[in-house]
C-alpha cells in the first residue's frame, strides 16, 4: 500500500479540493481549478492565508471547486477585484486568487479590471477566457473575435478587446496568457504568477464545450491545425529575491483537444524579452492581426511599488491591530477640537 | 430718501430706541469663485465669538467660477438656528443678480454695493436703474480702497482680496468686532502674519474709511452676548466632524469618489488620519483609497469589512444609486460597512449643491429584494461626530451595512454645535471567532456555520479570512445559502434563512438611538422630524405656542423605527411629520410599519433645495390645523 503523498505542511493533495464541480463536462475552467490544486498543493501553500475571489458567471463559481479551507468571496458582475482591493488592504497577509471571465473583466468589470491593474494590488488575477457568456447561454463577450459565429448569438461584428493589451495598457506588472488545456504551461504560470509582488494577470483561454465551439473561433477547440506555433517550456525557479523565468526558443506545437479539435498557441520564445514593454505590445499585437494566441509571459516588472507600499501599510495588517492604536487617545481628541473654531 | 416700515422687519423681539439688535440676517450676494467664503466665514466666526446665535447658509451652484452663490447669516439673540429664506442686510456683490437681490430686500432693509469712485452713486457696473426709496444704501469705493494698498496685490488675489472690504465696512456699520474679525482671520489662514495682515489691512482701511464717510442711518446692530453657549461650544460643519468621528471609531478602511456635497467628508477623514494616526516609522494604521467610482468604492470598502477592518465610504445620491446592488450582498451576506450619504437633491443630477432629505426611503431598503438597513440621522455636526465612531459598532454588531444620512445643510455650512464627546464606551467588534473561540465553540456546538444562530438573537458567528484553523473558511455569496454557506436554491432553506435575518432586526431595533422627546405643557398636537429640521422644528414649535397651538415633537434618530415612535404617535389624533422631500418618505415609512397609525400622520414636506425654514412650516400645520 504506498503512502499518499504529502506536502510541507503535511497535507495530502485531496486537502486543497473541494466541491465538485458543476460547470459543463469537459469546460476548460475545470483543467484551470485542477492546475490550482495542484500548484497550491505542490507549492506547500497555507490555504487559510488564502482568499478565492470571483465576480459572477461560469468562471466564478469555479472558486467552489478548488481550496476547501480557504475564505471565498463570490461578489458581483465585473466587481471581484474592489473586493478584492479592501480585503488585501484590510489584511495584506491575504494572498488572493481571483478568477474571472471575459465578460466579467472585459465587459462589467473593464473599468475595475484596468483601474486594479494601475494600483497594482497584489493578487493573482485569473482570467477564465472563451469569449461568450454560458450562464445566460452563448451571447458574445468582448474577448469575442470579429467575425466570429456562434449557433446562439449568431456573428459577432465588433473588434475582440485582448485583456492582455488592456492590462498593458494600464501598466500591469505581471501579464501571461495560457491555454487551458497546456496544464503544465499554466501551472508554471501560475507559480510565477503567485511569486509575483503586483498584480499578476493570467489570460487563460479557456475554451466553452456548449456555446463556443465553432472553427471561427479562435478561442474555440477547432481553430488551429493551420495557425499552430510551438510553445516553449517555462521553468519556473523561486529565489528569495526574483521571480527568474526561463525561456527556451519557441517552436510550434499543435495542441489536439479531447475532441480532437486543435488550437494555435503560439509560445514566446528566447527573442522575447519580458521586461520590455514596447515588444509586450508588439507581440500582442502581431499575434492579434494572425489572429493567434500568443502563449507565456508576455511582461513582467517586479519594481513597480505595489497598492501596500503605495497606502503605506504596516507590517502588521490592519485587522491585527489593536483598539489602541486604531482609536486615539481623549488627549487626541482634545487636541483636534482645539484646531476648531471653538467658544 | 428711505422710508422705514419698523413694524415690516420682520422681528418678533420687541425693540429699544429703534434699534434691531442681533435679530436680523445678512445675505452677501457674490459670484462663486471669487473667493468670498474667506471673507463670509470671518464674519460668521467673528459673530460667534461675540456670543451671537449665528447661521451660515451658503447657497452655492454647481460651478466652479462665474455662477451666482448666496451666503445667508441669520442673527438671533432668541438661539434661533433654523434657515430664514429673508434677508433684512443685502452686500450686492455680483452684478448679474444685482436687480432681483434688491427687488427681494424688505421694506427697511439696508443695501450695500460697490461704486467705481468716492463721488459715484452707480454702482460699479452698468446695470439697469433700480428704484427703491424704502431701503437703506450704503456704497463702498472698492477699487479706489484696494488702490490705497501699501503694497499693491499680486492680480491673481486682487478679486478675492476686495471681498475684505465688504467686511470692514459691515463692521462699521453694524458694530462686529475688530478684534474678533483679527481673530478669525488668524484663524483661517492658520496664524501666517503676512496673510492675515494684508487680509486685516484692508479690513482696518475699509472701516476707517466707512467710519469717516459713512452716516450709519439703519437700526440693525450687532453686540456681543453674555452666556449664550457654553465655553468649547464648537462652530463646524459635519462633513469635518463626521471624518473626525470615524478616526475615533478606528476606521481603517475608507475608499471613495468625490461627489458634492460629501466630499469633504472622506477628505477630512484622511487629513485627521494622516494627523493622528500614522505610526512612527512613518506606517498608517488606515489605508484611503479614491475610488475609480462609487461601484468600486462600496465594494472596496465591503472587501476591507469582510476581511474584519472597519471600513467606510461617503457618497451622495447618484452614488448611492450606483451602490444599490453591492449593498444589497452586503446585507445578504452580512457584511458590516458603513455608508454615508450625504444628500443633496434629487431625482437624477438634481440640484447637487443644494440640500435635501430624499434619500430616506431609497437608502432604507436600497437593494432588490426584500431588503432594509439601519439608518442613523444625525441633527448637527455633533451628532455627525458621534455617529461617525458609533456606526461601526452598529455595523459590525449587527454584521450588516449602516447608513448615516447627513445632508449637504448640516455637511458643508458651519454650525454652532455642542463640543464633541470622547467615545463612553469600547469598540464593540461584535461576534467574531479567531482560532481559538472557533476551537470552543465547534467543541461547545459540534460544529459551526457562518449563518448559524445559536444565541436566538438573528445574529450569527464569523470568521475573518486569514484565521489559522482548518474549520474557519466558509464562502460568502449572494446567492441561496444555507446556514454553513453552503450554495442552496432549496426553499425551505432560503425563506429560514431570511426569517432568521428579520429575526436579526428585531433585535436591532431595540439596540439604535431612541429618539428624543421635546414636551410642552398641554401638548395638542405630534410632531415628528428628523436630521438637519431640528432648529426649525423648534423655532416652529414657539411660534405654534404663540397661536396657542400646544406640541410635543419627537425627533427620530435611527431607522428602523423604535418602539417609542409608535407610543409617542398614539398620544395624538394628529402628529405632523415635518421633512425636507417632496414626498413624505418618513412618513410613508411610519405609515408602512404602523399602518394602524397611518390616519394619524399628516405629512408637512416640501423639497426646494433650501433648508425648512419655521414661518413655512408654522404656516403649513396653522392652516391644517384651523381645516382638522
Amino acid at each position: 500500500m504506498g503512502r499518499t503523498k504529502t506536502n510541507a505542511l503535511g497535507l495530502t493533495k485531496e486537502d486543497y479540493k473541494f466541491r465538485p464541480s458543476t460547470l459543463c463536462p469537459g469546460c476548460g475552467h475545470n483543467s484551470i481549478s485542477n492546475q490550482i490544486i495542484s500548484v497550491t498543493f505542490e507549492e506547500s501553500l497555507d490555504q487559510t492565508h488564502i482568499i478565492k475571489m470571483s465576480g459572477i458567471g461560469c468562471s466564478s463559481k469555479s472558486p467552489a471547486y478548488f481550496l476547501g479551507r480557504s475564505h471565498a468571496f463570490n461578489a458581483v458582475h465585473g466587481r471581484m477585484p474592489s473586493v478584492t482591493t479592501g480585503a488585501v488592504m484590510a489584511n495584506r497577509t491575504l494572498r488572493a486568487i481571483s478568477v474571472s471571465g471575459d465578460g466579467d473583466s472585459g465587459n462589467i468589470g473593464l473599468g475595475q479590471f484596468k483601474h486594479v491593474i494601475r494600483r497594482n494590488l497584489p493578487m493573482v488575477y485569473i482570467i477564465e477566457n472563451n469569449g461568450v457568456y454560458g450562464l445566460t447561454k452563448g451571447q458574445f463577450s468582448a474577448t469575442a473575435d470579429r467575425g466570429q459565429k456562434t449557433k446562439y448569438a449568431g456573428y459577432n461584428e465588433l473588434p475582440a478587446v485582448d485583456l492582455c493589451i488592456e492590462a498593458l495598457a494600464a501598466n500591469a506588472t505581471f501579464v501571461a496568457r495560457s491555454f487551458s488545456g497546456d496544464a503544465k504551461q499554466v501551472q508554471a504560470i501560475l507559480k510565477a504568477a503567485l511569486a509575483h509582488n503586483g498584480t499578476a494577470v493570467v489570460d487563460i483561454i479557456s475554451p466553452c464545450v456548449t456555446f463556443n465551439d465553432l472553427d471561427t473561433s479562435t478561442k474555440s477547440y477547432h481553430w488551429g491545425k493551420n495557425h499552430r506555433e510551438i510553445l516553449n517550456e517555462i521553468g519556473f525557479i523561486q529565489s528569495q529575491e526574483e521571480i527568474a523565468v526561463e525561456y527556451e526558443p519557441g517552436t510550434a506545437q499543435p495542441v489536439q483537444m479531447h475532441d480532437g479539435s486543435w488550437i494555435v498557441l503560439k509560445k514566446l520564445g528566447a527573442d522575447h524579452d519580458p521586461t520590455d514593454r514596447v515588444s509586450a505590445f508588439r507581440v500582442l499585437h502581431e499575434a492579434q492581426e494572425r489572429q493567434e494566441i500568443v502563449t507565456g509571459i508576455i511582461y513582467i516588472d517586479p519594481s513597480r511599488p505595489t497598492l501596500v507600499e503605495t497606502e503605506h501599510l504596516p507590517e502588521t495588517p490592519l485587522v491585527h491591530l489593536p483598539e489602541t492604536q486604531i482609536r486615539p487617545a481623549p488627549s487626541v481628541l482634545e487636541q483636534a477640537l482645539q484646531g476648531m473654531f471653538a467658544f | 430718501m428711505t422710508v422705514v416700515d419698523l413694524q415690516r422687519v420682520p422681528s418678533s423681539a420687541p425693540q429699544t430706541n429703534g434699534k434691531v439688535v442681533n435679530n436680523f440676517s445678512f445675505v452677501v450676494a457674490t459670484a462663486n469663485g471669487t473667493g468670498s467664503q474667506t471673507s463670509n466665514n470671518t464674519l460668521i466666526r467673528t459673530l460667534f465669538k461675540m456670543g451671537i446665535p449665528v447661521n451660515g447658509k451658503n447657497l452655492f451652484p454647481s460651478n466652479i467660477k462665474g455662477e451666482p452663490t448666496w451666503y445667508y447669516m441669520r442673527l438671533s439673540k432668541d438661539g434661533y438656528l433654523a434657515h430664514r429664506p429673508v434677508a433684512e442686510v443685502l452686500v450686492a456683490f455680483n452684478e448679474r443678480t444685482f436687480a432681483q437681490d434688491v427687488a427681494k430686500l424688505p421694506p427697511g432693509g439696508v443695501l450695500i454695493y460697490p461704486i467705481d469712485d468716492t463721488d459715484a452713486r452707480a454702482p460699479k457696473w452698468n446695470v439697469q436703474t433700480i428704484k427703491r426709496d424704502d431701503i437703506y444704501i450704503y456704497r463702498m469705493p472698492v477699487d479706489t480702497l484696494m488702490n490705497q494698498l501699501p503694497e499693491k496685490p499680486n492680480p491673481s488675489i486682487r478679486e478675492y482680496l476686495a471681498n475684505m472690504v465688504y467686511v470692514g465696512v459691515m463692521a462699521y456699520l453694524f458694530n462686529i468686532d475688530m478684534d474678533g474679525i483679527r481673530d478669525a482671520l488668524s484663524y483661517h489662514f492658520g496664524g501666517k502674519e503676512k496673510l492675515i495682515n494684508l487680509n486685516f489691512g484692508l479690513v482696518q482701511m475699509s472701516y476707517d474709511w466707512a467710519a469717516e464717510n459713512l452716516k450709519k442711518e439703519d437700526p440693525y446692530v450687532c453686540e456681543p452676548m453674555e452666556g449664550t453657549f457654553p465655553e468649547g461650544t464648537l462652530l463646524t460643519d459635519g462633513n469635518s466632524a463626521g471624518g473626525l468621528g470615524a478616526v475615533f471609531g478606528g476606521v481603517q478602511f475608507v475608499s471613495w469618489y468625490p461627489i458634492t456635497p460629501s466630499s469633504s467628508l472622506a477628505e477630512s477623514a484622511q487629513e485627521y488620519l494622516g494627523k493622528y494616526r500614522v505610526n512612527e516609522d512613518g506606517s498608517h494604521t488606515y489605508s484611503v483609497i479614491q475610488a475609480e467610482d462609487e461601484l468600486a468604492a462600496i465594494g472596496m470598502a465591503i472587501g476591507a469589512g469582510w476581511a474584519g477592518a472597519r471600513a467606510m465610504t461617503g457618497t451622495s445620491g447618484p452614488g448611492i444609486s450606483l451602490m444599490a446592488e453591492f449593498v444589497g450582498l452586503a446585507y445578504y451576506a452580512e457584511i458590516p460597512v458603513v455608508i454615508w450619504d450625504v444628500q443633496r437633491v434629487g431625482p437624477s443630477t438634481g440640484l447637487p449643491t443644494r440640500t435635501s432629505q430624499g434619500d430616506l426611503l431609497f437608502a432604507y431598503t436600497l437593494g432588490h429584494g426584500d431588503t432594509h438597513h439601519i439608518v442613523l440621522l444625525p441633527k448637527d455636526p455633533t451628532e455627525c461626530f458621534e455617529f461617525g465612531w458609533r456606526a461601526f459598532d452598529y455595523a459590525e454588531q449587527f454584521q450588516t451595512p449602516v447608513f448615516v444620512l447627513s445632508d449637504l445643510d448640516i455637511g458643508m455650512n458651519m454650525h454652532i454645535t455642542e463640543r464633541f464627546q470622547y467615545p463612553d464606551q469600547p469598540m464593540n467588534r461584535g461576534k467574531v471567532l479567531d482560532a481559538k473561540a472557533l476551537s470552543e465553540f465547534i467543541e461547545k456546538h459540534g460544529k459551526w456555520g457562518r449563518y448559524w444562530d445559536v444565541d436566538g438573537d438573528g445574529i450569527p458567528y464569523r470568521t475573518l479570512p486569514g484565521t489559522d484553523h482548518p474549520m474557519a473558511a466558509y464562502f460568502t455569496r449572494g446567492t441561496g445559502h444555507d446556514e454553513f454557506a453552503a450554495y442552496s436554491e432549496d426553499a425551505e432553506v432560503f425563506e429560514r434563512n431570511l426569517t432568521r435575518i428579520a429575526r436579526k432586526f428585531q433585535t436591532v431595533r431595540k439596540s439604535l438611538p431612541a429618539p428624543v422627546l421635546h414636551s410642552m405643557d398641554g401638548a395638542s398636537i405630534g410632531i415628528i422630524s428628523y436630521g438637519s429640521n431640528d432648529p426649525a422644528i423648534e423655532e416652529t414649535r414657539d411660534y405654534l405656542a404663540a397661536q396657542d397651538i400646544k406640541s410635543d415633537y419627537l425627533r427620530i434618530k435611527a431607522l428602523p423605527l423604535h418602539a417609542d415612535v409608535e407610543a409617542f404617535i398614539q398620544r395624538f389624533d394628529r402628529v405632523y411629520v415635518v421633512e425636507n422631500n417632496f414626498d413624505g418618505q418618513m412618513t410613508q415609512i411610519i405609515r408602512m410599519e404602523l399602518p394602524h397609525l397611518a390616519a394619524r400622520l399628516k405629512k408637512v414636506c416640501r423639497l426646494n433645495g433650501l433648508p425648512l425654514d419655521a414661518d413655512w412650516i408654522t404656516e403649513q400645520i396653522v392652516k391644517a390645523e384651523k381645516e382638522s
